[in-house]
């Protein structure tokens, strides 16, 4: 398939492809999901 | 081998080297206007744009190495390398991001921790931690960092026509001032630009190759139908071809390349990147989660494009040399395959007289090539000693184009089957993945000696700047007298990259995640687990792993000449130290901290809220 001869080295080809489709598909569905910047209460520096 | 050989565009080439210098001191410049305070220098401020962030995580993580050296090695050993590509992407982004980034960095905002060192010292509330990890980036990263000055300076000096020293001092200069003026601001503006740069770069590499070499699907194909013409020397430690992976097994010297591919290549540059201080600490440059979120797809792609291609581009170059490159004249000393004209040829030359001599290497050995034969009839001539011969010509594989040296492998399938214009764009996709990942590499060596080193001695914190700046420049100095001194790339050079992230990884790994999701972990446990990793990484290193054992030559004194300890066992002496450090390193931080009093309670409060 895709003219690679070991199925391992398909599978790493594949992989590269999901990998980067995962990071795609979890930035489009998580735009605005994610914490708050940490509170002055969870919580030194001019030049 | 210079990429802008026998062009006209000299001119082109200094306008668009003198304009990419000038984009990157005014980006460094915006940088230095908007420094206002320690934590602008340290941390960019802790406000980072989620794409400037991601570009400058990738451009960070991928240097001339990446492209040039690693990509030469996928010219050598074939696409068996993209399982790095696919740790990159999944660990070295998504994990990386998802993961480990929001922890790191909601645990450094509420520590108001400044640099990696800083963040691991005050999690286990111990001030070894942190100079011990601030020593260790000291020391090491300077060895990395000649390792990228020498790739970019090499291509600076051979591509300008320049001397290799002046070309050190200019790119050098150029990337320490911005970083001694602009901080973390600096650097991540100019990261920014110059991954952007890459990106477009790698885009026509990838593209305009698959266009010439027929394709996806059929390219691939022709790929893996060369697979005899594998190199003698290669199919002897396991090589089977350049879609497939090498053989695996234990025990015998015929599986040292799936050990060389997988633990050192693999495992030690794709686990590795986990534990980069330079890298983590991009993760405490932004103000919340959502932003993190929004680099994710940015580096997924990035990096797929960077390394993805330099890997494929590699390998699929054999096919480009196989079927277009210049034919080599020779006599044939073995037929491989006679119906597919696979054969091994004795490179032949006409010496003065007009007949035909062997062309010998270096050392006086024939030199050989395996080719694909050119259907034509032989032609028969007579060597100068009066013998019948019969000459043929064909058309070998990338090494032998590249004269045996891996990485002048894209460098010359640059040359010879890219536009002549592309040269000058791949010149600045080169300079932009060295100043890059070197301008990172100066800042952390300057925090790593002034706010975690001296600071933490002196408890003079109203110095950090001052220091950190003076520890940039003393960085830059020792990264300089080793490019100066090593500029033929010694071995431990060549090798320093993945050298720096095994180390990263068996030293800094354990005491990391342990201290971002186990709250069960002791200071002891991190110290021990900081020191048994840095040591057995360092003792594998001098008396074990032969590469970089027999380059020191401590080991040869200890035994006589050989380049191992286990020089007699196979395969030992091709492991690469993290497939022995991390797991090791891993067990004393858990068994460790399970007989030491666990932190208090109040303690815990502080990091994790």
């Amino acid at each position: 398939m895709l003219g690679i001869q070991d199925k391992w080295v398909l599978l790493a080809y594949v992989l590269c492809i999901v990998s980067t489709l995962l990071c795609v598909l979890y930035g489009y569905f998580n735009w605005n999901k994610g914490d708050t910047e940490v509170k002055p209460e969870d919580k030194d520096d001019k030049m | 081998m210079n990429i802008l050989a026998n062009t006209t565009m000299d001119v082109w080439t200094m306008i668009s080297v003198v304009a990419y210098m000038l984009l990157i001191v005014y980006l460094g410049y915006l940088g230095y206007k908007r420094t206002k305070t320690a934590t602008d220098y340290l941390i960019a401020g802790r406000q980072a744009h989620p794409l400037i962030m991601a570009l400058s995580y990738g451009a960070t993580f991928i240097s001339t190495s990446a492209i040039v050296g690693f990509g030469g090695v996928a010219g050598l050993f074939g696409m068996s390398l993209l399982w790095l590509t696919m740790l990159n992407i999944f660990m070295g982004i998504f994990v990386a991001f998802v993961f480990i980034g929001g922890p790191t960095r909601r645990m450094g905002h509420r520590l108001d921790a400044h640099t990696f060192p800083e963040l691991l010292g005050r999690r286990f509330d111990s001030k070894f931690i942190q100079i011990f990890a601030g020593l260790t980036i000291f020391i090491f990263m300077p060895l990395y960092a000649a390792a990228v000055l020498i790739g970019g300076t090499k291509f600076f000096a051979t591509q300008l026509g320049v001397d290799y020293n002046i070309a050190l001092f200019i790119f050098s200069v150029i990337t320490v001032t911005y970083v001694f003026m602009g901080g973390l601001k600096g650097v991540m503006y100019t990261d920014a630009v110059q991954g952007a740069i890459m990106f477009i770069g790698m885009g026509i590499l990838l593209v305009w190759t698959y266009k010439i070499v027929g394709g996806i699907v059929p390219s691939h194909q022709y790929l893996t139908d060369m697979a005899p013409l594998v190199p003698g020397k290669l199919a002897a430690i396991g090589h089977q071809g350049w879609t497939a992976m090498p053989k695996f097994g234990w025990g015998d010297t015929k599986y040292n390349l799936w050990w060389i591919v997988v633990s050192t290549i693999v495992m030690g540059v794709g686990i590795g990147v986990l534990a980069q201080p330079q890298l983590a600490l991009r993760f405490m440059t932004v103000k919340s989660k959502k932003e993190l979120n929004r680099a994710v797809p940015t580096g997924g792609i990035f990096i797929l494009m960077m390394t993805g291609v330099a890997f494929i581009v590699g390998a699929v170059s054999n096919v480009y040399f196989n079927q277009h490159g210049a034919p080599l004249t020779g006599r044939i000393v073995k037929t491989i395959n006679a119906e597919k004209g696979f054969a091994v040829l004795q490179i032949m030359k006409k010496d003065d007289t007009g007949g035909w001599v062997d062309a010998v290497d270096a050392k006086g050995a024939g030199k050989m090539a395996p080719v694909t034969l050119i259907k034509s009839e032989p032609v028969g001539a007579k060597t100068v000693d009066g013998k019948e011969v019969s000459i043929v010509q064909g058309r070998s594989i990338s090494v032998v184009y590249a004269g045996g040296d891996p990485e002048q492998i894209i460098p010359t399938y640059i040359t010879t089957a890219m536009p002549k214009w592309f040269g000058i764009v791949f010149l600045l996709t080169l300079l932009s993945a060295a100043m890059s990942t070197l301008s990172s590499q100066f800042h952390a060596l300057g925090t790593g000696i002034g706010r975690d080193v001296f600071v933490q001695i002196t408890g003079k914190e109203e110095y950090t700047l001052g220091v950190t700046r003076i520890g940039i420049i003393i960085g830059f100095v020792i990264a300089m007298l080793w490019s100066y001194y090593s500029q033929q790339s010694s071995i431990i050079i060549a090798r320093a990259t993945a050298i720096f992230f095994g180390l990263c990884a068996s030293a800094f790994m354990p005491t990391f995640f342990g201290g971002l999701f186990f709250k069960r972990m002791t200071k002891a446990g991190a110290i021990s687990s900081m020191i048994v990793g840095f040591g057995i990484t360092t003792f594998w290193l001098l008396f074990v792993k032969a590469q970089e054992a027999g380059a020191v030559g401590l080991v040869q004194r200890l035994t006589g000449g050989k380049d191992s300890l286990l020089a007699d066992k196979p395969n030992w002496p091709v492991v690469d130290q993290i497939i022995i450090a991390l797991p090791i390193s891993i067990i004393v931080a858990i068994v460790v901290s399970m007989f030491t009093k666990p932190p208090s309670k109040e303690h815990l409060d502080k990091c994790f809220g």
